[in-house]
């Protein structure tokens, strides 16, 4: 990225719950102005990274500076950061006006009211809620609520976001919708956002570096299209990409490889070519057609071994046919599950 | 097996007019899917078939016969709720047994009708397990199970799926189709998700406001969508709609946007002046430098095959579905080419697609 400044690092961090281990040796580095996503199942260990953060948990060992400043042991109000929760809570009593004021009328800040206001009014207008200012919360809709809960966090400028599944309460629509506007903002300020989710297409889409985490630990750390194209492993490639790439047992497709040590090829909708003619290379058979609208999702079974590839609409297809795959470009996973750098070789 | 059929039949709420003049036929053995935003009478449709609310007026019929003041018992319906409830203390076999046990069977035939269903399930070696031991999914088809058991006329599911995560919910869409693909008994499967609509279904209704938009299947929808709102309620992204102000008659065959024609199927009605939507999918827009469209780029979001392109238009927002390989950067200004014969025109007044080549051509898919 080219940026100096890392305004979180996470080094060595542990943390232990009795016998799980959630969070194992996990560095991490965010810089300035950088939206890092962490991308999980459940119970990966990404929302007790960012609480550990935020100071809300105390790890085990290593450390954790925000700004350049060690906080591994200040208490959580003293650091330089904001939270978003998955949960919008937002107090019920008070206007949309009152809410976003709210962190800015903390003692601790003594900020005056017309600085309030414009800092407010400001930020309402990057949500696009400023004729919402008045309203009572409970009067919003989920949507409304999410830009105010976010809304609150941006009113404080602090030096890292904290979120945690913002978007995740909402419904289809308006979580596309939000993604787009969060990284707009993002964009338009420079702030810094280290987020967590358990949804690639958050992730892809608004991060400029996806670390994927499993059982505590950061697997791989990189560009959207780096991970995509050139994952670590197995797993990291099962992580990303719709429909999910097919794990091919590489005796399956026959053939000898020019790739040594090849286990399993990786055949992402890209690298996989269905003809219904004559062509050599192994055959599969049509299993059932999964029509989305703008692409179909076919799913083929290659010697009792299901697979699943885009087909353009318009190619006659019918559950049963036979058909012969061709592959370009595939990826290639040793008997470990890592992947083998054919560019390297 | 059962053909579900109804005849203009609505249920008004006191004042509120929950279901209006629905007429829709299921035929034997479909996957129908009823998809709409919460409060377009979707469950009040289903809960009308099952039979656990009366029409206020209209008329049900299962296989030919009129059951519309019929109990709910006496329909040979299985209906499948939103949460599973099942009995903790028991274990599989015995919850699965349950609905039998109920209608007093011989053990031996209780028995195989059990192992048939585990079978079909794939949850044999469950049978004897505690359901409080078991995973999610497996709990969901424990709860299948207990339905299919039965060999009812027909299932009704409401949102069966709804409190599943994400990728969860994929899974067990694709095993509801497969099971339903081995059974063969008519299904009537209510959503909001249009994903899991289009996943499924054989045939789609889309409800909004107690009256069903539109029935097809879901490429028919998602190819040909009679109302605005089915066009943006089907896709993700949905279809976007360019708004302009015109003039349209029979034979036309372009409408004037950015000083330039758009092509668009040929139409076949007269309409005067007024405001026209014109619905094009993310998948029909591409990059030609030399279009006459314009527009700005908003923002990209990569998506690893493709990626959606946002782009701000004198004529509203549009998002293009591009191949990733295509590099875009932010603010710079584009020409749109639409696909022409794929393009929907609306009158956006009344929201009704306008008829032209699109409609009456070719059914393909």
């Amino acid at each position: 990225m080219g940026r100096t400044v890392a305004e979180v690092a996470l080094v060595e961090v542990s943390k232990r719950f009795g016998a799980i281990e959630a969070v194992r040796a996990l560095s991490l580095a965010v810089a300035d102005g950088e939206f890092v996503v962490l991308l999980g199942p459940t119970g990966a260990g990404k929302t007790t990274t960012l609480r550990l953060i935020a100071g809300l948990e105390r790890p085990d060992g290593g450390s954790v500076s925000i700004a350049g400043r060690e906080v591994t042991d200040t208490p959580p109000a003293a650091r330089d950061v904001a939270f978003v929760f998955q949960q919008y809570s937002l107090y019920p009593h008070l206007s949309v006006y009152d809410n976003l004021a709210f962190p800015l009328r903390s003692p601790a800040r003594r900020l005056a009211e017309d600085v309030i206001r414009r800092r407010v009014q400001q930020v309402a207008e990057l949500l696009h809620i400023e004729h919402k200012l008045g309203n009572r919360t409970t009067a919003l809709s989920g949507g409304e609520m999410q830009r105010v809960a976010i809304g609150r966090a941006l009113v404080r400028e602090p030096a890292v976001y904290l979120m945690d599944e913002p978007l995740s309460s909402l419904d289809a629509k308006l979580r596309a919708e939000l993604r787009l506007e969060l990284k707009r903002i993002q964009v338009e300020l420079g702030t810094t956002i280290l987020y967590v989710t358990h949804d690639q297409i958050e992730a892809m889409t608004m991060a400029d570096r996806i670390g994927v985490i499993d059982a505590g630990q950061l697997l791989q750390l990189d560009t959207p299209r780096a991970i995509y194209e050139r994952p670590l492993n197995a797993y990291v490639a099962r992580r990303l990409g719709m429909p999910a790439i097919n794990l091919i047992p590489a005796e399956l497709l026959g053939g000898t490889w020019s790739v040594p040590q090849v286990h399993t090829i990786g055949a992402r909708t890209e690298h996989l070519r269905i003809s219904t003619a004559h062509a050599s290379g192994p055959v599969a058979q049509v299993h059932w057609i999964e029509h989305l609208g703008d692409q179909n999702h076919v799913h083929i079974d290659l010697a009792g071994h299901p697979l699943v590839t885009l087909a353009d609409p318009n190619q006659p297809l019918k559950v049963g046919d036979r058909v012969s795959l061709e592959l370009a470009d595939p990826l290639y996973f040793d008997k470990a599950g890592n992947r083998i750098d054919v560019a390297g070789l | 097996m059962a053909e579900i059929k109804l005849e203009t039949v609505s249920k008004t709420f006191g004042s509120l007019a929950a279901v209006k003049d629905v007429t829709l036929k299921i035929d034997d053995g479909t996957f129908f899917v009823m998809l709409g935003p919460s409060g377009c009478g979707k469950t009040t449709t289903l809960r009308m078939i099952a039979g656990l609310e009366l029409p206020t007026a209209g008329r049900i019929l299962l296989d030919g016969e009129d059951v519309t003041t019929q109990r709910a018992a006496a329909r040979d319906i299985a209906f499948v709720f939103q949460l599973f409830a099942l009995y903790p203390h028991m274990n599989v076999r015995h919850n699965i047994a349950f609905p039998l046990r109920c209608q007093n069977l011989p053990r031996a035939e209780v028995r195989r009708r059990v192992e048939e269903t585990a079978r079909l399930l794939q949850i044999e070696a469950l049978l004897d397990r505690r359901v409080g031991g078991l995973s999610g999914g497996d709990r969901q088809r424990v709860a299948l199970g207990r339905a299919i058991v039965r060999r009812p006329k027909a299932f009704l599911m409401d949102e069966p799926l709804g409190a599943l995560d994400a990728e969860f919910r994929r899974l067990m869409c694709s095993e509801l189709r497969e099971l339903h693909d081995r059974v063969r008994a008519t299904t009537v499967y209510i959503t909001h998700d249009q994903l899991e609509a289009m996943a499924m279904a054989d045939r789609i209704a889309i409800m909004k406001a107690g009256m069903v938009e539109q029935i097809g299947t879901p490429q028919e929808i998602y190819d040909r969508p009679r109302t605005m709102f089915v066009a943006d309620f089907i896709g993700a992204p949905p279809m976007n709609l360019l708004n302009l102000e015109a003039a349209v008659h029979r034979g036309l065959h372009s409408l004037a946007l950015d000083g330039g024609a758009i092509e668009v199927p040929e139409i076949q009605e007269d309409r005067p002046a007024g405001p026209l939507a014109l619905g094009v999918r993310p998948e029909h827009v591409s990059f030609v430098d030399a279009a006459a469209l314009r527009g700005r780029v908003f923002g990209t979001e990569y998506l690893g095959t493709t990626q959606i392109v946002t782009i701000v238009t004198a004529y509203g927002q549009v998002k293009a579905r591009l191949s990733s390989k295509i590099t875009v950067q932010r603010g710079e200004t584009v020409g749109l080419a639409l696909q022409p014969d794929r393009l929907c025109v609306f009158d956006a007044a009344t929201g009704r697609a306008l008829q032209s080549a699109l409609y009456s051509g070719a059914h393909r898919g």
